[in-house]
């Protein structure tokens, strides 16, 4: 059974931009859409800057692929697969859901 | 190994240091041990723009030795010394100061002098001539006392000589022997077309005047008087109708000279004597002086590569000339005077534009022998491919010189020209090189430059050089595609202008109504950044969050560890002791790294984001305000001391520097803007390297544009000299709208500006002659960015909604557990990764 984590508030999360949330002691950067009505979840640390950073990232698509761009390095990371799309690195994933206006996570398998 | 022969080289002008540094890189070098003699108080410098000594360039500007390139070549100089006669039995170089130099070969490059016609009155005091620096310090100092000044010859040097006459303030005349102005370079019409144009900026012209003798004037110090019984009264006349080679030392040495002066030489530049060689515009080949620089330059390569003995040979040279004479673009190719036989001639003359235009093309049509352009020259570079490479020209040759009525273009596609095609002719660079360095990875402008050398003599091939890089990129494969990215099918000033013109206020709109997709980093930044520039909002409303860059989307600037660093500004770089201590006390109760700035500001690093509302609480609370140093914006306004307590200063630079910096803080550009003003000439404050650069003067200030340090410097570009502040602070705005509207995303300002077709010149008609029209606009969209100035942190403050992002943990009050720091030299530091492995373990960090 999927294990869905209570997180914020759907008001708490920026548009076009990302927030930074803590996940049984991991940091989660959180991204939303809101003219798609698409909210993402992958790990914050950069495994190239190593920094807790990738919540602070500009969004985008590179291809229709969403995702966010390191704000240290500019290096892309798929908000679908976590993959950085320029170097061999991977962040974690996690899925999404909104229950009664309230962000829910859980670690994807 | 033998010992060096000894090679003299007599002359140190322009032609004379070519010719050392071109010797210096060839591969004789090795061989010859150089002397060189200099007559002149001063080593080689750029007469071609003399005339800028009065718009403000120093001696020191127009030099053109690299500091130490004697004495790390180890040539040895004898300044101030003019070599007399060469003892050819002896083969001793003799000097007027008693030197004999034992000599292996020598190279004569003695120039010219300026000719005065041999009339009764042409040396009385006033008389001047215009050829040294000395000759202008001679002008200079006759101008404070004179209100009117006559130019004795319309040719080009008198023309030039006419400019600096009017830098001066004088009220200016022209006399000129022939009946047209430029007669050896222009035709009975363009002629007219440059006289009505000169005339129209106030300078009186006199042509066809036989001047018989110069006499005490009754208003003026002199009278001179014509053949034809007219008079002209001047306080100076100045001399400047036409050079005669300077062969006096081959005649003293018994070397062949032509009839009507000039050292004979041969295809290898040699003279009657097969160890003394003559270069520049004192030798005679085949008849003819050539009085440009590039013939000179050519002529010492052929006597380097003899030298080095190599096959070369000079075969006479292209005297085609592009310039601009006192704001007027004039150019002349080949045969302007249509002398070949059977030659026809097409003319397009534009009343109303003042544009005078023809060419002259051979009996079969097939090529071009010449052309003549006045008032617009743009054609120049296309023409002359045409004429120097035997290009066959259009079914219909006219249309090279009518103006283009459709979008297509008639211009010489880059692709066309062989690639032994010259591109410039200043460094004799071709084609092929050119397209050598770019393969070998020069891709921009700057590079190319700096690789070969192109377009940075006398720039007339920038924007034919630029259109071989773009060729050669395109065929290289390179796309030259000008999208800012997938996103959107326009360049940054497309999109600048759709923001303006469909008055668009956020991305979202201005996606939907002309990109696709979600944007991403290089679109998102650069719409936030025109956002900004244009319509000046807080950058951190909901609606633009998504377009701020790293550093902007918390107002400060993120550093390797994920933590901030903050400016607050310091106009100026001037902070009384009070704001010292509270800056200091912030940073001690935040346990803050702290540093100084290369713009005169403090630097406090490793403050954690939930940290900075409560800093710039603090800060504010002082009376600090943002410093911008997080945005692609204006950062500071570096001053030196200036003239409120500097011994040497002529104005007051920090009161300036502090006006500067409160009218455009704020501003958003497509990169970082830095500014400085220095009190004087010492430059302390370092302009001359910034965006914009201002250095007081006697007169007023000089105004510096497009400077940088960083990876690769540039020194800035002189705009305008003498301005009042009224006036600089107009030219300032329209500068840095027209940047901020033109330049590509992430483009400095000497980018922009090596990029522009017409560069600096451009420049200057856009911002001081209004070419565009445009400057009231260009004025009111910097009024408006000033009126709409906010201080992005007081913002900030104000407003609980916006500090509400300023956590790292949206559900959480802990701050991120990974920054740790360590101490160093008495500060906080990041831990490097060792460090961080065992202090982790050892101490948990506290929430803060």
């Amino acid at each position: 059974m999927t294990q869905w984590i209570d997180i914020c508030s759907v008001d708490d999360l920026q548009p076009n931009s990302g927030v930074c949330a803590l996940v049984n002691n991991q940091q989660v950067a959180i991204f939303y859409f809101p003219n798609e009505d698409k909210i993402y979840a992958i790990g914050n640390y950069d495994p190239i800057g190593k920094a807790n950073v990738l919540s602070r990232g500009m969004v985008g698509d590179i291809n229709g692929e969403p995702v966010v761009a390191s704000p240290l390095f500019k290096q892309h990371f798929s908000l679908q697969s976590g993959r950085c799309l320029e170097q061999d690195e991977q962040v974690p994933c996690y899925s999404v859901r909104v229950h009664d206006d309230r962000i829910e996570l859980a670690e994807k398998n | 190994m033998g010992v060096k022969k000894t090679l003299v080289v007599i002359g140190n002008g322009m032609v004379g240091q070519n010719f050392l540094e071109t010797l210096v890189a060839s591969s004789a070098y090795a061989d010859y041990q150089v002397v060189t003699f200099c007559e002149e108080p001063r080593v080689a410098y750029d007469r071609v723009h003399l005339s800028e000594y009065f718009s403000g360039k120093s001696a020191d500007d127009l030099s053109l030795v690299e500091r130490g390139f004697f004495e790390n070549n180890n040539i040895t100089l004898h300044l101030g010394d003019r070599a007399v006669r060469i003892d050819r039995d002896k083969k001793q170089v003799l000097s007027q100061k008693g030197e004999r130099i034992a000599y292996d070969k020598v190279v004569i490059a003695s120039g010219s002098y300026p000719f005065v016609p041999p009339m009764p009155g042409h040396d009385r005091d006033g008389c001047l001539v215009y050829r040294t620096i000395e000759d202008l310090e001679a002008i200079t100092g006759a101008a404070k006392k004179a209100k009117t000044g006559v130019v004795v010859g319309g040719g080009l040097l008198g023309l030039e000589a006419a400019k600096a006459l009017t830098d001066l303030g004088l009220d200016t005349h022209v006399v000129e022997f022939a009946p047209r102005l430029m007669a050896v370079q222009l035709d009975e019409g363009g002629a007219a077309m440059l006289r009505s144009k000169i005339e129209a900026l106030g300078v009186m012209i006199h042509t066809s005047k036989n001047t018989q003798k110069i006499v005490d004037g009754d208003q003026a110090i002199h009278k001179m008087c014509f053949a034809d019984g007219e008079e002209l009264e001047t306080d100076i006349v100045l001399f400047s109708a036409g050079i005669r080679p300077r062969d006096d030392i081959a005649r003293e040495s018994f070397l062949e000279v032509g009839q009507r002066g000039g050292i004979v030489i041969d295809n290898q530049c040699l003279t009657s004597d097969s160890d003394i060689y003559a270069i520049g515009e004192c030798a005679l080949w085949n008849n003819q002086i050539f009085g440009l620089v590039a013939p000179g330059y050519q002529m010492a390569r052929t006597v380097v590569a003899h030298l080095e003995e190599k096959e070369a040979a000079f075969l006479g040279s292209d005297m085609s000339t592009k310039l601009k004479l006192m704001g007027v673009d004039v150019a002349s190719i080949g045969d302007a005077h249509a002398k070949t036989q059977g030659a026809l001639v097409y003319t397009y003359q534009d009343g109303s534009s003042e544009i005078y235009k023809r060419i002259v093309v051979s009996e079969d049509k097939k090529s071009l022998l010449g052309a003549v352009l006045v008032g617009d020259s743009a054609g120049y570079g296309t023409l002359l491919q045409y004429c120097l490479n035997g290009i066959e020209l259009p079914e219909n040759p006219d249309a090279l010189i009518l103006p283009s009525r459709s979008d297509e273009s008639v211009g010489l596609g880059p692709d066309a020209l062989p690639s032994t095609a010259q591109i410039c002719s200043c460094h004799d660079v071709s084609k092929g090189q050119v397209c050598e360095a770019i393969t070998a990875g020069c891709q921009d402008m700057g590079a190319l430059k700096s690789e070969t050398k192109a377009a940075t003599g006398c720039g007339g091939c920038t924007a034919l050089l630029k259109s071989v890089l773009d060729c050669e990129l395109d065929k290289l494969g390179f796309e030259v595609n000008t999208d800012i990215c997938e996103h959107f099918s326009h360049t940054r000033q497309d999109l600048y202008n759709l923001v303006m013109v469909d008055e668009i206020k956020t991305f979202d709109e201005l996606l939907t109504s002309h990109g696709r997709g979600r944007g991403c980093e290089v679109c998102r930044q650069a719409v936030g950044s025109i956002l900004a520039s244009y319509w000046n909002e807080y950058v951190l409303e909901k609606q633009h969050l998504g377009v701020q860059d790293t550093n902007d989307v918390y107002l400060a600037n993120m550093q390797k560890d994920g933590t901030y660093s903050i400016v607050p500004r310091v106009t100026g770089g001037e902070i009384t002791p009070d704001m010292l201590i509270a800056l200091g006390e912030v940073g001690k109760a935040y346990g803050l790294y702290t540093k100084i700035t290369g713009g005169q500001r403090v630097d406090l690093f490793g403050a954690q984001i939930n940290q900075l509302p409560a800093i710039w609480n603090e800060l504010i609370a002082v009376g600090f305000e943002s410093g911008h140093a997080y945005g692609k914006s204006l950062r500071t306004v570096k001053s030196c001391v200036g003239s409120t307590w500097c011994r040497f200063g002529l104005d007051d630079s920090v009161g300036l520097a502090i006006e500067l910096e409160n009218r455009y803080k704020g501003l958003r550009a497509p990169h970082k803007i830095k500014m400085a003003v220095s009190g004087c000439t010492r430059e302390c404050a370092e302009a001359q390297s910034k965006d914009i650069g201002v250095i007081a003067t006697e007169h007023g200030w000089n105004l510096y544009v497009c400077g940088n340090g960083g990876m690769k410097p540039r020194h800035a570009d002189l705009f305008a000299t003498n301005l009042d502040k009224e006036t600089l602070i107009k030219y300032i705005d329209r500068v840095l709208t027209f940047y901020v509207r033109t330049a590509d995303r992430l483009q400095r300002t000497s980018v922009w500006m090596e990029n522009m077709e017409g560069g600096l010149d451009y420049l200057k008609s856009v911002v001081i002659e209004d070419r565009l029209n445009s400057c009231e606009q260009l004025e009111q969209q910097m009024e408006y960015v000033i009126e709409t100035y906010q201080c992005e942190w007081k913002t900030t403050l104000e407003n609980p909604e916006h500090q509400k992002r300023f956590r790292h943990f949206v559900n959480s009050e802990q701050s991120d557990e990974r920054v740790v720091f360590v101490e160093e030299r008495g500060q906080v530091r990041p831990a490097n990764e060792q460090e961080r492995e065992q202090l982790v373990v050892m101490q948990p960090m506290e929430d803060a």
